[in-house]
């Protein structure tokens, strides 16, 4: 039997240091998870003080029993190598672990077990956790605003049909591939523009017309993001391209342009869109709010493209531009067919990013009296039937946002991955 | 000949159209403006604005001009984005280093960190902090007081207020620590340079700057008091709190949510700059015998800083910019006051509309001059 140094574990001993080891944290663990999942403290014989630090104090002398290298069991040498390498990173790992153990319970508990979802009015909450019935009642409203119910088809039949359309890229025919650009870039934007105004809109074949300020929550959102990435686009590439042009005269106007759009806030411009652009316009022409707030973000959001275009176009080395004029193309061709396909996949995480921002910015708009889906939570909010549920509705409309964001990174990711070109 | 006029066509063509779009907007403006009877001009700054602010930095009521609430929105925009900064730049150093962590808990939480806050509009956050969280908080008859001096409650956050004597000279004090460690700090470099001896700067620096302002305490009769707040009863159901100094709940949430925002970002510009730095560059350091508290200073951060800086600054404009959020909750800033309740007051759009986002422009473009030259200055020169 060799000698025991408790301050210097070593191999001779293992089992030794990997049992008692494994009883501290095990007991450190357990003391946490009871008073976390029972409320019940098995060390409250000791001193307050000494009680609530005594799990860590096991830990993580625990944790340096355990630390032994190259012990030759695969698993410890694994747990050691990530989570357990000196004293310092085992204390933020059984901090972290504590945290976990400690908050879910409250946020289980919260989020579904003293839950309701049943009732339809507010006297159905009763429980101390989230009424997530507010939700359930007014999720008509966050999704479609102020739109009459009656009329709601409307919405999802456009919606559906858009997301159809959407998908013809798909169609594995060589003679529909060539179009694709095409219909993408034009096509699509104006059968969506179509789509909107006839039938969302209304006003003709019969549609019961339905002004704009009645739309409004989630399909709001959808409906500004998706004409803004449309739009934004092709003006961002179109000042990128003369930001870079070799005319003094366009290239200063590019600058100035890109750099006054990049230099306010949006709500600023907003508040330009809402009451200082009618001002510029003649006297009896009149622009729709929907319209004039997505010109304003459009605009706003371009400047943001432009450079991130920009980067791309630079980062092409010269041989490009110089091989595509020595086979006699001019500007234009140059660019269509060999600069923007190269720079364009080079740049898709940035452009990605803004597409993230430009959606993220969409709640903005109440600053111009459009609801979005923020926007009508904050009206549903200050209902007198419905007062004290913000939390709910903030915490619904996050996951919404999160959801929506996270996969349009993630799918942004998976086309940089398609699209890599390594030379 | 012909090769001319390829270039000047679409030059001219491109400010004609420009020239025309403005000259159009221009004339309209104008047209609607005669109509209306309003006059273009910016004489309604020196009147007396009438409404007051909850919440402001400087002397301010209803009696003074409107160019002076201009200042207090502005002032309250700067305060809001230098609370920001600072704590989304502590912050985001520390989740960036710690998505680099060996630790795999401490990468997956900072990972899960970023993803999070990234992902969810700031304004909801905003909303969420300000509406559900910070609503959440006790009254001021039953808050608890933290460390017996700090009250958060509803009605926000209550804190010692400093009360100086003598200021000034405590201030001198300071720039004087400053510019001695300055001089000392370059006479060290030219010891190295000339003779290869190192001093201890950074403790005669800390040293330093700990020493001078307390000297002024004994000798320059400069003296420190704290003004603890104190909860007072109004009346039957009112409290309030008298002396100390109170942080509106708007200012929390905003600098909070900013803060947690912004952080996500910059986490990754740290993460970027440092993933940046090739291995070999600590290893040759290591082998030419540098400390590892030296290749840190020496060899990584100026290496990573050159990465980190650029896309940073961009990350302190757009926090800055995202400020103006703070119209959504009535925290009194820039946009609030000036573009929201002076505008609806005067009815001048175009002056007021302007001179906002002229602020902000100029705001921006100051912060990305003074990145740019900090950038230059740290840029690899190349002989």
């Amino acid at each position: 039997m060799n000698k025991l140094n408790f301050l210097r574990p070593n191999i001779e001993n293992l089992n030794t240091y990997l049992y008692s080891g494994i009883f501290l944290i095990s007991i450190a663990i357990l003391d946490v998870s009871l008073s976390s999942f029972f409320s019940t403290n098995i060390t409250s014989f000791l001193p307050n003080f000494i009680s609530f630090l005594l799990p860590l104090i096991l830990g993580t002398v625990g944790l340096h029993f355990i630390r032994i290298e190259f012990s030759g069991i695969k698993n410890l040498d694994l747990l050691n190598k990530n989570i357990n390498t000196n004293t310092f990173n085992a204390v933020l790992t059984l901090l972290i672990i504590f945290a976990v153990i400690k908050s879910i319970p409250p946020f289980l508990s919260w989020f579904i077990f003293d839950a309701t979802i049943s009732g339809d009015t507010k006297e159905a909450c009763t429980g101390t956790g989230a009424c997530w019935t507010y939700i359930k009642i007014w999720l008509n409203r966050f999704v479609y605003g102020m739109y009459p119910n009656e009329l709601q088809w409307r919405i999802n039949l456009s919606f559906i049909a858009l997301i159809g359309l959407a998908f013809v890229g798909l169609i594995p025919s060589e003679k529909i591939k060539k179009f694709l650009t095409l219909y993408y870039v034009v096509i699509y934007p104006i059968i969506a523009f179509v789509l909107i105004y006839y039938l969302i809109s209304g006003g003709a074949f019969g549609l019961e017309w339905v002004e704009t300020g009645a739309w409004g929550g989630l399909s709001l959102t959808f409906i500004v993001s998706f004409f803004c990435l449309i739009f934004c686009f092709p003006v961002g590439m179109f000042l990128a391209l003369g930001r870079r042009s070799e005319l003094p005269t366009v290239r200063y106007i590019s600058v100035g342009f890109i750099e006054f759009w990049r230099g306010v806030p949006l709500i600023t411009v907003l508040f330009m869109s809402s009451v200082m652009f009618p001002m510029f316009l003649p006297e009896d022409f009149f622009m729709d709010k929907l319209v004039r707030v997505i010109i304003a973000i459009s605009l706003f959001e371009a400047a943001y493209v432009a450079e991130v275009i920009r980067g791309g176009l630079q980062a092409l080395p010269r041989g490009q531009y110089d091989a595509a004029k020595s086979l006699g193309m001019g500007y234009w061709k140059m660019h269509i067919f060999v600069i923007l396909p190269q720079a364009l996949k080079l740049v898709i995480p940035g452009i990605a990013n803004t597409f993230l921002a430009l959606v993220k910015d969409t709640p903005l708009i109440f600053v111009v009296g459009l609801l979005e889906i923020v926007g009508m939570l904050n009206l549903a909010k200050t209902n007198p039937k419905w007062l004290g549920y913000a939390m709910e509705g903030y915490v619904f409309a996050a996951i919404i946002f999160w959801i929506i964001c996270y996969a349009m990174s993630k799918y942004s990711y998976n086309l940089e991955i398609k699209y890599k070109t390594d030379r | 000949m012909n090769f001319k006029l390829n270039k000047i066509i679409p030059q001219l063509a491109t400010l004609l159209a420009v020239i025309l779009v403005f000259g159009f907007l221009t004339y309209n403006a104008q047209v609607n403006m005669d109509n209306r009877g309003i006059e273009f001009g910016f004489g309604f700054l020196t009147q007396e604005s009438s409404f007051d602010v909850q919440f402001s930095l400087i002397d301010y009521d209803g009696s003074h001009s409107y160019a002076r609430a201009y200042l207090v929105g502005l002032l309250n925009t700067l305060l809001v984005a230098f609370i920001g900064i600072i704590l989304s730049t502590v912050l985001g150093v520390i989740v960036g280093i710690a998505r680099l962590s060996p630790n795999y808990l401490i990468e997956r939480t900072a990972a899960w960190y970023v993803e999070f806050f990234r992902n969810i509009p700031l304004l909801l956050q905003i909303f969420f902090w300000y509406f559900a969280a910070l609503r959440a908080l006790p009254l001021p008859q039953d808050t608890e007081p933290m460390f017996g001096v700090f009250f958060l409650t509803i009605k926000g956050l209550f804190v010692p207020r400093f009360v100086w004597e003598n200021l000034d000279i405590f201030f001198y004090s300071i720039i004087a620590a400053i510019i001695s460690i300055i001089v000392i700090r370059n006479y060290a470099r030219k010891l190295q340079e000339n003779e290869g001896k190192q001093l201890p700067v950074f403790y005669i620096s800390i040293g330093l700057f700990l020493i001078l302002p307390l000297l002024t305490f004994l000798v320059g009769g400069v003296s420190l008091n704290f003004s603890i707040p104190e909860l007072e009863q109004m009346s039957n159901t009112s409290f309030k709190y008298k002396g100390g100094l109170g942080i509106p709940p708007e200012l929390i949430a905003l600098t909070l949510a900013l803060g947690l925002y912004t952080a996500t970002f910059i986490a990754e510009c740290v993460r970027a700059g440092i993933q940046g730095i090739s291995k070999g560059q600590k290893e040759a350091a290591a082998s030419i015998g540098l400390t590892p508290n030296q290749i840190l200073k020496l060899v990584i951060m100026p290496q990573a800083l050159r990465i980190i800086i650029p896309p940073t600054t961009n990350q302190y404009l757009n926090l800055t910019k995202n400020s103006s959020l703070a119209a959504a909750i009535a925290y009194p800033d820039l946009v609030l006051i000036f573009a929201g309740t002076a505008l609806m007051q005067t009815g001048r759009a175009i002056e007021i509309v302007s001179i906002t986002m002229l602020t902000y422009l100029s705001i921006s473009l100051s912060i990305s001059v003074l990145m740019n030259w900090y950038n230059k200055k740290i840029a690899i020169k190349e002989k």
